[in-house]
């Protein structure tokens, strides 16, 4: 993919610094300056999408982009600038209620209670019953730049784990990654998906349209991934992650039949209904549970990590469904007065 | 996933699933073998899936409860 554009000062000078070189001098008192003015990280387009173009150097990178930068300090520094702040909103923001004893039942039962399913409307349900084919499509637009690498950020912790945790994360992640078989990772059934509404499957083409709470979600898991300190808490992100799938999932799928999309476009959901129900007993005990026992310092970290996960969800859930029910896109209003993505004329939610 | 020596274990789940992972095939009562999907599988054990013998999460919204604590084989 080539380089998003910036959406603000911070990143329109990390741009500078990526594209043509430029000393990162400036970039770092930008950051500092945002730092200082922005109150809400998580719904703040410039820093969101600064974040992900530094993450980014360390996935699959970008066309336009020099490799190398990777490992440049100047601006490892000024992603740990704005790390530090993120963790900290989301340290304050998110609520841990539960408090188990750091064994493996005590963990993971911990984890099931927190993802536990709720009754009444929520955005899976609506997905199912009332979504029209433009949600729909915006949907997959805004879980495209988590689910085109699906897996990545937390097969970052793999190296730092050790016994049991270790070969439950490996198990899990054998999984997403299709056991073997390429065209069965979870990524490509998710871009088969995406080709079924006759989107674009190319990693990051529709980024430019997704809100900063989007970004927000992927950032989290990245930060979480990247940072050997926080291996507890991207352990909680993937148990809460695996145990709030297999029935969204059936929903979504039901959403996408119920419109008339075939087997082949339904396949991602649907191997999520199986897999994940396998996947949240794994990460909730062999990983989450059995990395507490081992390590009861982390328990803390693990409660972070899943909570965080379920606090983006519903942010994201927040901003999709608010924006439904005004007939309005979920996508950045920027993007598309320039007419790059269809819109759909002006209406009314019917909830 | 405590450390084992058989070819198949086999894992009740407190108020879930039975997981089972190794070598080992799910043959139909009286048709073929049903395919598996994935090495380790989850099978149903409240009776409620839409996709036995796979689980499919539905315990979780039935509030399905075991009291099965297997007993640790020495």
């Amino acid at each position: 993919m080539h380089l998003p554009p910036s959406r603000g000062a911070v990143s329109a000078a990390l741009a500078s610094c990526l594209l043509h070189g430029d000393e990162p001098d400036a970039l770092n008192d930008l950051v500092e300056a945002a730092l200082v003015l922005v109150d809400d990280l998580i719904a703040d387009d410039d820093i969101q999408i600064s974040l992900f173009m530094l993450y980014e150097l360390h996935y699959g990178g970008f066309d336009d982009v020099d490799d190398a930068l990777e490992w440049n300090p100047d601006l490892l520094r000024a992603r740990a600038r704005i790390e530090a702040r993120l963790e900290e909103q989301l340290r304050s923001a998110v609520s841990v209620t539960e408090h188990p004893l750091p064994t493996v039942d005590a963990v993971a039962g911990a984890l099931f209670r927190m993802t536990a399913p709720t009754a009444g409307p929520g955005f899976s349900r609506h997905v199912a019953k009332k979504a029209d084919e433009q949600q729909l499509r915006e949907l997959l637009l805004h879980r495209s730049i988590y689910q085109l690498k699906e897996a990545d950020p937390h097969t970052w912790a793999i190296p730092r784990l050790r016994g049991v945790p270790k070969a439950a994360l490996v198990e899990v992640q054998c999984d997403e990654y299709g056991n073997g078989r390429p065209e069965l990772m979870h990524s490509a059934l998710f871009a088969q998906t995406m080709r079924g509404l006759g989107l674009n499957d190319d990693y990051g083409h529709y980024v430019d349209q997704l809100p900063a709470v989007t970004l927000a979600s992927l950032n989290t898991m990245s930060m979480f991934g990247l940072h050997r300190r926080l291996r507890g808490a991207i352990a909680g992100h993937l148990a809460a992650i695996e145990m709030t799938s297999s029935i969204p999932n059936r929903l979504y799928g039901d959403g996408f039949r119920r419109l008339g999309h075939d087997s082949a476009t339904t396949l991602y959901f649907d191997e999520h209904v199986e897999a994940d129900a396998v996947h949240e007993q794994i990460a909730g005990r062999d990983l989450a549970g059995a990395l507490a026992a081992a390590s009861p310092e982390l328990l803390d970290d693990i409660l972070f990590g899943a909570a965080s996960c379920l606090l983006l969800d519903e942010l994201t859930a927040q901003h999709l469904l608010s924006a439904w029910r005004n007939g309005e896109s979920s996508l950045r209003q920027a993007e598309r007065s320039r007419g790059t993505t269809r819109t759909r004329a002006p209406g009314h939610y019917h909830g | 996933m405590a450390e084992h020596t058989g070819d198949v274990e086999i894992v009740p789940c407190p108020d879930g699933p039975v997981l089972v992972r190794g070598s080992f095939a799910i043959v139909g009562a009286t048709g073929p073998s049903v395919d598996r999907g994935r090495p380790t599988v989850a099978l149903c054990r409240c009776g409620l899936s839409q996709r036995k013998p796979f689980c499919d999460g539905t315990h979780r919204i039935t509030g399905f409860r075991t009291d099965d604590e297997p007993t640790p084989l020495s």
